[in-house]
């Protein structure tokens, strides 16, 4: 395969490969762990709430869980991927090994994001692969589903960029993780609709971007959703520049990096 | 026409805040030198070379390996340039020759450059080590994987910063004929090290630092010459006070073992019957020619 890639193009390529090599060597903890972990919150929800909810006109409240679940593991897994890598390198002193190479800062963002995307996409895929054994789930968007889950997992590739160039040590990610990314995507809508919260809650959740992630995500596979898929893909996709934009700038400046 | 420099430093600082760490270097450093950076800790020697490296940005001036500006042309700049840092780091997911491959790449290097980096692992006696994961290396191994990735690229200019700290003999030998043997083929090497008699067989010149500063620049037969004539180590016996006669010429003392600087063989004799006159004894006596160490414990405790 290397040998296809051209010479410009090799630097950024291997940083890539080797981010990849890096999560595949532990996908025990990579990919099998958060696949049981969404799969343990399907069986419980499904089994304690499926005669009790229906959210939407004719999806029952499993199959209505499932995206939800998928893509909320898609989110966390793209964050965790960019985020440690960076948090352990630095912290280990590895990172010199590509800060003393000629990579681009953008070359470095794209190759870490590219991993994100595909550490989200793997999991997100394996849950919804033994899902599906057990739960007809009907698809209705392939193109929403897709760029949902492309464009989200890119957004927090992104934000676990900026997390791991900012943070200097553990505690300090999982500071990000426990008090940033579980209760956004734990309130952004994956285990409920937001019409059925009160109108205050209804308001607070249009500010957490993980709701249209989810929602839309969502709407790829039951054409319903609480927000126009279109609203929700502009929220993501304008996000995701945003943040892009931000890593960008902190790689370009060499904040925490290079002094 | 004149050979572009394998380093040029130009009027470079660095400051940390209130702490100035550089003040003003002014260095060349020709192709195919082995040359060595000598100092005491926080002489500025590391700030230098991760300067270099771009692992860190100047406050002002200029550095350029092989004519390019480490700044503006970075990636032309760290193309030529293998540096092997001070720390024991690694990563540890991957085995030595996954490392030193992907460390080829992210300089584009390919499958073209296997061979070399099969050379590297086997001049540097890591060929046991290649499929070990990096974790599990002895710091004496960790040390030589870490040289192997500054030179996985065949860059012509290697900096090796501390490289022998810490390490046995064996890998000492090993790892120094390697190196002499890429300085024959062309490669510029820059030292920088605490073994200063390393630097002494090794280097054809040598820079010293002192509290972000150069204090000495020369090549290592001129900075010997600084210390004129022999060095003569008497041991006296215990609790014995020199003569006034003598004792301006001792150069250091360590407990009862006095280094005296003589300027020819002669005054070994002087020293004797001064000795002798005050009716001290000695129980140990060693003529010495001057070496770097002496050479930078003048130049450097009088800068």
């Amino acid at each position: 395969m290397s040998t296809l890639i051209s010479a410009r193009m090799r630097g950024p390529w291997t940083l890539f490969k080797k981010e990849l090599l890096r999560f595949w060597r532990v996908s025990f903890q990579t990919v099998a762990a958060p696949v049981m972990t969404a799969l343990l919150y399907l069986l419980i929800f499904s089994h304690v709430l499926d005669k009790h909810v229906q959210v939407y006109d004719g999806v029952g409240y499993t199959a209505f869980l499932i995206p939800g679940l998928i893509m909320m593991s898609v989110l966390q897994n793209a964050f965790a991927n960019s985020s440690s890598s960076l948090i352990q390198s630095k912290v280990m002193g590895s990172i010199i090994f590509v800060m003393l190479t000629p990579l681009s800062y953008l070359e470095f963002f794209l190759a870490f994001l590219a991993a994100s995307i595909i550490r989200g996409l793997v999991v997100g895929l394996c849950i919804y692969l033994v899902a599906i054994i057990f739960i007809d789930l009907p698809i209705a968007h392939h193109g929403y589903i897709l760029a949902f889950a492309f464009l989200g997992s890119a957004l927090l590739g992104a934000f676990g960029i900026i997390a791991g160039i900012w943070a200097d040590k553990f505690d300090q990610m999982a500071a990000f993780q426990n008090f940033i990314i579980m209760p956004l995507s734990f309130l952004s809508g994956v285990f409920y609709s937001i019409h059925s919260l009160p109108p205050v809650w209804q308001t607070v959740s249009h500010f957490n971007p993980f709701f249209y992630m989810i929602d839309g995500f969502r709407y790829g596979f039951f054409g319903q959703g609480d927000i126009s898929p279109a609203v929700s893909l502009m929220v993501v996709g304008v996000s995701f520049l945003l943040l892009s934009w931000l890593a960008l700038r902190m790689l370009k400046s060499g904040y925490k990096l290079r002094g | 026409m004149t050979m572009t420099p394998a380093i040029k430093i130009e009027q470079v600082t660095k400051d940390f805040g209130a702490l100035k760490a550089l003040k003003g270097i002014d260095l060349s450093i020709e192709q195919g030198e082995f040359f060595a950076l000598l100092g005491p800790n926080g002489a500025g020697k590391s700030t230098l070379i991760n300067l270099l490296a771009g692992l860190l940005r100047p406050s002002s001036g200029k550095l350029s390996v092989m004519g390019h500006d480490v700044v503006s042309q970075y990636a032309q700049a760290r193309q030529l340039l293998g540096v092997v840092p001070q720390e024991l780091v690694f990563d540890p997911f991957f085995n030595v020759r996954e490392m030193l491959r992907f460390q080829a790449g992210y300089f584009g290097r390919g499958p073209e450059n296997d061979a070399w980096v099969d050379e590297v692992i086997e001049s540097l006696g890591l060929t046991d080590k290649a499929h070990v994961n990096m974790r599990r290396l002895s710091g004496g191994m960790k040390r030589r994987a870490l040289i192997a990735q500054a030179l996985a690229h065949k860059p012509p200019v290697i900096v090796l910063d501390e490289p022998t700290a810490g390490v046995d003999v064996e890998l000492r030998q090993t790892m120094w004929a390697f190196i002499q043997r890429l300085n024959r083929e062309g490669h510029t090497i820059i030292l920088t090290t605490h073994y200063l008699e390393e630097a002494e067989v090794l280097c054809s010149r040598v820079a010293m630092m002192k509290s972000g500063q150069i204090v000495a620049l020369d090549t290592t037969a001129n900075l010997l010459k600084h210390i004129p004539g022999k060095q003569l180590r008497v041991t006296m016996a215990p609790g014995s006070a020199l003569p006034a006669g003598i004792a301006a010429l001792v150069r250091h003392r360590d407990g009862d073992v006095y280094t005296f600087a003589l300027n020819d063989v002669a005054q070994v004799a002087d020293v004797m019957a001064e000795l002798r006159q005050a009716q001290l004894t000695f129980t140990d006596m060693q003529l010495l020619e001057a070496d770097l160490e002496d050479v930078f414990v003048d130049m450097v405790g009088r800068a």
